[in-house]
Formats: C-alpha cells, structure tokens, sequence
C-alpha cells in the first residue's frame, strides 16, 4: 500500500487505529509531491515544515484519543485562500509578496478539524482562466497527459488530487473553477451554493459567484470536505444561515424516486466532443439502472449564459481589483514619483494579461454610456436564467449534463483566443449566475485516455441530494479508480 | 470594430493600466470579439426583468454595533510596500 495512493477516508481509518501516523502519511505525500512536481508543477508553495509540525501535533492528540474529522489528513488549498503566515499570491506578479495576516474561515475550519496543510496550489492569475495557463508562475501539466492542460483555473488543485500530490485540496469556482479542472483531471469537485461556504479570507475575483468548494478522490471524501467548511460565517455578509446536514450520511441504496433532468440545449451545443457525449449518455443509462427517473427539460436562456457571465464577472473584478494599488500590500513600483504614475505603472507591471483584459472589459460595461447595454442587460438576462433552473425543478430533483464540451486540450492551443477559451464554460457558468450547487464526477475517459466528468446540480442548499447521486453513480462505475501513470 | 482603439485607451485610464501601442490593437480586438459576442444578449427581450445582482435571497445581514478586537496596525502594515511611523507612505500628492 502507498500512502500518498489513499482516500482521506481510507486514511481516517488506518490513522484512528494507529496502524499508521499522520507523520507517516504526510512525509510520503511529501515524498510524492518531490518525485512528481517537476512533472506536473502542481505547487506554487510547498510548505513542508509546518505540515510536518501539523502531523507531529495530530499524532499527539490521536495517541490522546482526541480524533477529530480530518486528523492528520494532509491536504492542499489554492493559492488564493489566505492562509496566515504562509504566503498566498494569486499566481499573480502583484501579489507575489503577500503574507495574509489572518486565516480564512475555510483554513480555521480545517486546522480545527486536524488538517495538515502541505503548500497552496498553481491556478490562473485571480481565477481568471480555465487551463492555468494565466498563472504568472507556471502553468500546471494534467497527469493523465503532460502536454495537455489540468483545466482551470483551479488546476492545481486538480492536478495534485489526482496525482496523489495531497489526499484533498480546497478550490473555487466563478464560472466552474472547481468543476471543469476536477473534470480534466479525472477527480470529483463540488461548487457548493452560493452562501453554504464563507468568502472570508478567499480574495475576491467576482463576488456575487466566487464559491469555495472541494476537491477530492472520491465522493465520501468530498462529503467529509463539506462537512468541515459548510456554515455560517457573520464575517461574511452573504454567507447563509442554514443548518449543516451530514454530508457523509448518504444513502447507498439507488436512486430511485429521483428525478433528474436532461437539458435538451445541451446536446444541442456546438462544438460537444461525441466522446463526452457519449460519455454522458452512458451516465444517463447508469443512473436509469439505479432507479432514477430522467426526463428531458428545456432551459431556454442556458444559451446566453456565457455572454452574460462575461459582462457580470469582469465588472465585478474590475471593481473588486482596484484595491491592488502598490499602497497596502503587494507589488509596488518604487520608479515613479508622483501617486498616479506608482498607481498605473505598478499595476501595468503587476497584472498579467488576462487579468488586464477582464479589468478592461469590465470597467468599459460599468462606464457611463454603456452600462445599460451591458451590465444591466446581463444582470436582467441573468434573472431569466435562474427563472429557467425555478421552473425546472418544480420537475425534476436534479439536473445532468456534461462538465465541458471536449476532454484536455493541449497547453497553448487557446492560448491566444480568449472567446473561445470562455466557451469552454459553457456548461458550468449557468450555475454561478443562479447560485446553485454542483458536482464533476469522473464518467469515462476518451480514446486518448483522458478523463471525462458528469456534471450532476441541484436546488439551493442541496448538496446532499447532488452528493447521494454521485456516490451511488461513483459506486456503480469504477472511473474514480483509475489512476494515471506519471 | 465594437470597440474603437481610442475606447480601450479612455478605459484602460479609468482603469489605471497603461498600454502600449501592441497592447491596445490587440485588445481593442479581443474585446471587440468579446462584445460582438455579448451582443447575442440583444436577442433577449428584458422589458420589465428586475436584474439580479445575487443569487440567494438574503435581506440586509444587520449585525450589533459592538467594538471588537481587530488585528491592529502593526499586522495591517505588514504587507505595505513602504512604511513609517505607523502610516503608509506614498509618493508625494501636494507640492510644497
């Protein structure tokens, strides 16, 4: 048995029966993480003296009997989870510097819970991107196929889950930032809905879509991820008041008596690999044969959802990064004498291209003359979009569909096209818009053996019901047990 | 064009980012795709839609107003570029 290989379930086990140490299990993810990384370039920050001090600790209170959901459980976070005293960039050039002064209620939530926490992972630079190809530090491999890109912009995460890098990780998802890389890379990650996971301490990329959520091995461990971030947080203003199920207590027993629905739009979409859709299709027969009910729905404004995403998310991250002024923290340049040259210079040199791109297009939709054209018409239509997902589950408990049109493409194949690197989101965006929860859970692989995820969401605030699903899916299939060769 | 080369150099100014000559005649396409695109939003009729600005329905999350601890200034300067006596410094605004 090879340590770093274990789910963080298998690994609660044979950690509350001391039959290993979380010391133990963290050197050989440690190990594993040495081995690969120059292959996969997962990491941006590796901290292996405070986990190693993390695991010593765990161990003392395990021996004391004192176990608690993620003793021991080495686990990374992407690096834009601030995580105090350790340095957290954005992937960004700007924030290339920053030590947070404080944890997020995410990071509080799992050094509660045990957790050992390995290093922050690779992703875009703010999130912004779907291949990690915008990080400024480098762009992570997916380990099925090194020339190919992990999906993004949680890709590291991604990419660290399925090469055995750390047993879970922590990412977030704007358009599908944690869905569409757990795709690519053959792992299962959940969007939770907007409001379960507290936004303290994430930095902001868009903040009326950013969600923190995990990534994992498999469906339980997802669950056991959920059930230590999920709750309350009144330092955080949109975060929800509404009580935590456990996660972890689903049913194993079929689907039947679930509805789930099949967008018929998406089967229309340009573009849909036919291996994913075949993929899908075969998921659809699975599902059938645990008892579930699939029936074909129509979500009419699905259509225009990347459009409106891409008004909605870029204003709201060009307001949201204008706080990088080279005043408070981060990257400054020292040249420039007057305030407003230090502004614009510090902030041309800091941000890479993409990030300018989107602060552009954003401040253009919010500028006098074209706000109505634009934001106002996106947020209108972004209405029409969660009127759509309403209607639909007055029929239907959950709704299937592919994560992404086509399986990794190869790292710099949309590098200069930035349209059509946002249709690749065409799939998950429309959650984001309408706040609802979902999941990527591996279906298949494509001829080129390259992982393909089924996206499975559901109402507000049902997680539990998307997390039954897809264990009863994941038990019924054996995709999540592949693993790739490195 | 969507976007006129004058319009990305108004906005990149709003913005705070300087552009070079390459920068702009690639962004003022970029963008210009990107917006030809966001035109497919036209085809929706909106008369009468209340735009949604979140998605989950909260009312105002109205909190005590209470003092509370806070990480004071020594840890919120940390991160400063350039620091003194407790303040940020940055380059000089007003001409003596």
């Amino acid at each position: 048995m090879k340590l770093h290989e274990l789910t963080i379930h298998e690994a609660c086990g044979l950690l509350n029966k001391r039959d290993i140490s979380s010391q133990e299990l963290t050197r050989a993810v440690l190990d594993r993480i040495e081995s690969v990384e120059k292959k996969v370039e997962a990491y941006i920050t590796i901290d292996a003296e405070t986990a190693v001090k993390q695991a010593e600790l765990a161990d003392k209170e395990i021996s004391k009997g004192n176990i608690l959901p993620l003793s021991g459980i080495p686990l990374s976070v992407k690096d834009l989870i601030c995580t105090k005293g350790l340095r957290t960039t954005c992937a960004s050039r700007i924030l290339d510097n920053f030590t947070p002064q404080y944890d997020a209620f995410v990071i509080k939530k799992l050094k509660k819970a045990g957790a050992v926490i390995v290093g922050k992972t690779n992703m875009d630079e703010f999130a912004m991107g779907s291949s990690t190809e915008n990080s400024a530090v480098k762009t992570t491999r997916n380990p099925w196929d090194l020339t190919c890109i992990p999906g993004g912009s949680s890709g590291g995460s991604a990419a660290a889950v399925a090469a055995d890098m750390c047993l879970g990780s922590l990412g977030s998802d704007t358009g599908g930032s944690i869905r569409q890389p757990a795709s690519h890379c053959g792992v299962v990650g959940m969007k939770p809905t907007y409001g379960r996971v507290s936004r303290f301490g994430l930095i902001a990329f868009a903040s009326s879509l950013d969600q923190i959520g995990p990534l994992a091995k498999d469906v339980l461990d997802c669950a056991m991820l959920m059930n230590v971030i999920a709750g309350y947080d009144p330092a955080d203003s949109t975060s929800v008041p509404e009580a935590v199920p456990d996660y972890t207590s689903f049913s194993n027993k079929g689907l039947s008596g679930t509805t789930i629905g099949i967008p018929k739009e998406y089967n229309e979409t340009k573009g849909l690999d036919p291996e994913v859709s075949g993929a899908v299709k075969n998921a659809v027969k699975v599902v059938e044969a645990l008892g579930a009910k699939c029936i074909e729905i129509t979500l009419p404004h699905t259509k225009y959802a990347v459009a409106a995403y891409y008004v909605i998310a870029p204003s709201e991250a060009s307001s949201n990064l204008a706080r990088y002024d080279g005043v408070k923290y981060g990257f400054r340049d020292k040249e420039k004498n007057s305030l407003i040259d230090m502004y614009r210079s510090t902030r041309t040199k800091g941000f890479g291209a993409e990030v300018q791109r989107r602060i552009i297009l954003g401040t253009y939709s919010l500028s006098a003359g074209y706000y109505d054209a634009y934001y106002k018409k996106a947020s209108q239509v972004r209405t029409l979009i969660m009127e759509d997902f309403k209607n639909v589950f007055k029929s239907c408990d959950l709704i299937l569909s592919p994560v992404t049109p086509t399986p990794a493409f190869k790292i710099g194949d949309k590098v200069d096209d930035p349209l059509t690197m946002y249709l690749s989101d065409i799939f998950t965006i429309s959650a984001n818009l309408a706040g609802i929860p979902g999941i990527s859970v591996p279906c298949g692989f494509s001829s080129a053996g390259l992982p393909i995820g089924l996206q499975l969401m559901g109402r507000h605030f049902e997680e539990k019901k998307i997390l039954t699903a897809a264990y009863n899916f994941e038990q019924a299939t054996d995709f999540h047990k592949k693993k790739p060769e490195i | 064009m969507k976007i006129t080369k004058d319009e990305v150099v108004y906005t990149a100014d709003l913005a705070r980012l300087d552009l070079d000559e390459k920068s702009i005649n690639r962004l003022a396409e970029q963008i210009g795709d990107i917006l030809e695109y966001v035109d497919t939003l036209n085809s929706v009729d909106t008369e009468g839609i209340t735009p949604t600005s979140h998605a989950v329905f909260l009312s105002n999350a109205f909190r005590e107003d209470e003092v509370k601890e806070s990480i004071g200034a020594d840890k919120a300067l940390a991160n400063a570029p350039e620091k003194e006596d407790g303040n940020f410094i940055v380059p000089k605004v007003i001409n003596s």
